[in-house]
């Protein structure tokens, strides 16, 4: 628990930053699917000018440039009041670090417009978006009031414990999301991207499955569960979809909405599962304490603790 | 990952640092050929079966471009004559010129951006040669090859403004030309290091001249149905004829 009471408005502007940071995933995917990369030539002004015509791909690539500012102002209010405000050293350095990531994204997407869509710089920009999106999330989820009352509701005697499990269920998302976007970016095939979906299916239906089992008195695991289970199903249909939408689209001569559409979800489905696995990781720490760290607290404090099983 | 990216951004630059005009020999040996022996190889480009359905170009996010056209276009990758002749087939030889030296030629080719379309979608040219991408049009464009031997290029035209002049440096077969304004349009640019090819226009017909004697591969390249080669032995002063056919299903 934090010493002070949390700031609710700090909470509500990580929130109001994390949609908007949601939103530029979306304009992101869009200049991607729209092959609207290099419809902008000069970076970092458009044309030379901030307020270039808004025509044909500059709307996707000029749109997700302004949208990418607007979330970079955002994320420098907000370090800038969690310094001010926030008396937890670790969040105050994780608020500038949300910088730094939106410092580098923002060179990142310059350099891959400037050096013509590199697939690796290109790969690199939407990896970076999904870590800073989740960054921005975690900020928000650490100042949330919930946060401030949460205290240890279970323990998992399991193995692998739910941490290490949750841990590497993000890893591996967060892997596939790369290979995903390496995959739009034309670094390599489809087939590494199948791979990953495959084990990270595997590790979502095992976390979920953990999560059911050991932990059916708390709520708020009990329906992460049911979100895992949801959104990796919505994901792999997606997924299908946007593939068919690939090949059906394949000989118009531009990109056409039902495929701009299914990959743009997919996309962005993908962080979204990407996000439900940190934010869970990090519940875990918080709420789960592990079989070992429980009975060393009490070999230290002499007394048997049982943890409880409140609803949140 | 960056540093990966900025390796091969490392190798782009590469390519681009060399990318200058440069002569069609590399053989220093190499002499101008005896026309007196030279040959000639033609003949026509069709294609078999049912053509591929055209689809049709949807303008409407750019009005700019959509008023430019009474109905809508189509892609225009399959053009084809009477008889099944196949239009915008590039057509070259392969075999080993290195004993001949050749002049570039100096007639720029052209490209011209027209009702938010490529005109013409298919041309070649030599190394060394200008390529001039006017636009005709009222609209903005921007021009971007999608090379993989030689530099590539991101650059706006204007309403009005002058053409862009660009030489390709190594031979290509094909670099697709992309608009990023305007994702329809795409244009295909052959680059050779020898005089030897010619896109098939109309009648679906091709005639290679000047040809020295020898044994060539005669290569078809056609952007929906791809690459086809046949082998041709040609006689001092022969004139050889062949025909390549296409299958529809093929696209």
């Amino acid at each position: 628990m934090s010493p002070s009471p949390p700031n609710r408005n700090v909470h509500r502007f990580a929130v109001f930053t994390a949609v908007c940071t949601f939103l530029l995933l979306i304009a992101g995917a869009l200049v991607t699917s729209n092959d609207a990369g290099l419809a902008v030539p000069d970076w970092p002004l458009s044309y030379g000018s901030l307020t270039p015509p808004m025509v044909g791909g500059i709307f996707y690539e000029h749109g997700h440039r302004m949208i990418a500012a607007f979330v970079g102002l955002l994320s420098i209010v907000l370090a800038v009041w969690l310094w001010r405000v926030e008396p937890r050293r670790w969040l105050r350095w994780l608020g500038a670090a949300a910088v730094g990531a939106v410092i580098g994204q923002g060179i990142l997407g310059g350099l891959t417009v400037l050096f013509f869509l590199p697939p690796a710089v290109s790969s690199a920009h939407a990896a970076l978006a999904q870590a800073f999106f989740c960054t921005i999330l975690s900020i928000a989820l650490f100042t949330s009031p919930w946060w401030d009352r949460a205290r240890t509701l279970a323990s998992d005697s399991g193995r692998p414990v739910v941490h290490s499990l949750a841990a590497a269920t993000v890893a591996a998302t967060f892997v596939q999301l790369i290979l995903g976007a390496a995959f739009r970016h034309k670094a390599f095939g489809i087939i590494p991207h199948l791979a990953g979906a495959a084990v990270v299916t595997v590790l979502i239906f095992v976390l979920a499955r953990a999560l059911r089992r050991r932990f059916a008195g708390v709520p708020i695991l009990r329906n992460a569960s049911r979100v895992l289970h949801a959104l990796i199903g919505i994901q792999l249909l997606l997924g299908g979809a946007a593939w068919w939408s690939r090949v059906y689209a394949a000989p118009f001569p531009q990109p056409i909405p039902v495929m701009v559409s299914l990959t743009v979800i997919h996309t962005v489905t993908g962080a979204l599962v990407l996000a439900s696995t940190v934010l869970l990781t990090l519940i875990c720490h918080r709420i789960v304490l592990r079989s070992g760290a429980r009975e060393r607290a009490v070999e230290r404090s002499g007394q048997p603790s049982r943890p409880r099983h409140a609803s949140l | 990952m960056l540093a990966l990216g900025l390796l091969g951004c490392g190798q782009r630059e590469e390519i681009s640092e060399s990318a200058e005009q440069s002569p069609l020999a590399v053989n220093p040996a190499a002499k101008p050929l005896d026309p007196s022996t030279a040959g000639s190889i033609s003949g026509f480009v069709r294609l078999e079966g049912t053509p591929p359905r055209m689809r049709t170009i949807n303008m409407a996010a750019v009005p700019t471009c959509a008023r430019m056209h009474a109905t809508p276009p189509t892609i225009g990758d399959v053009l084809l004559g009477d008889n099944g002749a196949l239009q915008n087939v590039v057509v070259y030889l392969q075999g080993d010129f290195s004993p001949y030296s050749f002049s570039p030629d100096t007639t720029p080719v052209t490209i011209d951006q027209k009702g938010c379309m490529y005109v013409p979608r298919v041309v070649a040219l030599t190394t060394g040669t200008a390529l001039h991408i006017h636009n005709s049009d009222s609209a903005t464009h921007n021009t971007h090859p999608l090379t993989h031997n030689n530099r590539e290029w991101n650059e706006t035209q204007a309403v009005g403004s002058a053409a862009v002049e660009r030489f390709f440096s190594r031979p290509e077969v094909a670099i697709t030309l992309k608009c990023n304004l305007h994702p329809w349009m795409t244009a295909h640019v052959a680059v050779f290091s020898h005089p030897y090819f010619q896109v098939t226009g109309q009648d679906g017909s091709f005639s290679l001249k000047n040809v020295p004697p020898g044994t060539y591969t005669v290569t078809a390249w056609h952007e929906r149905f791809g690459t086809t080669e046949q082998t041709v032995t040609l006689a001092p002063t022969g004139e050889e004829k062949i025909s390549i056919t296409y299958q529809a299903g093929a696209g």
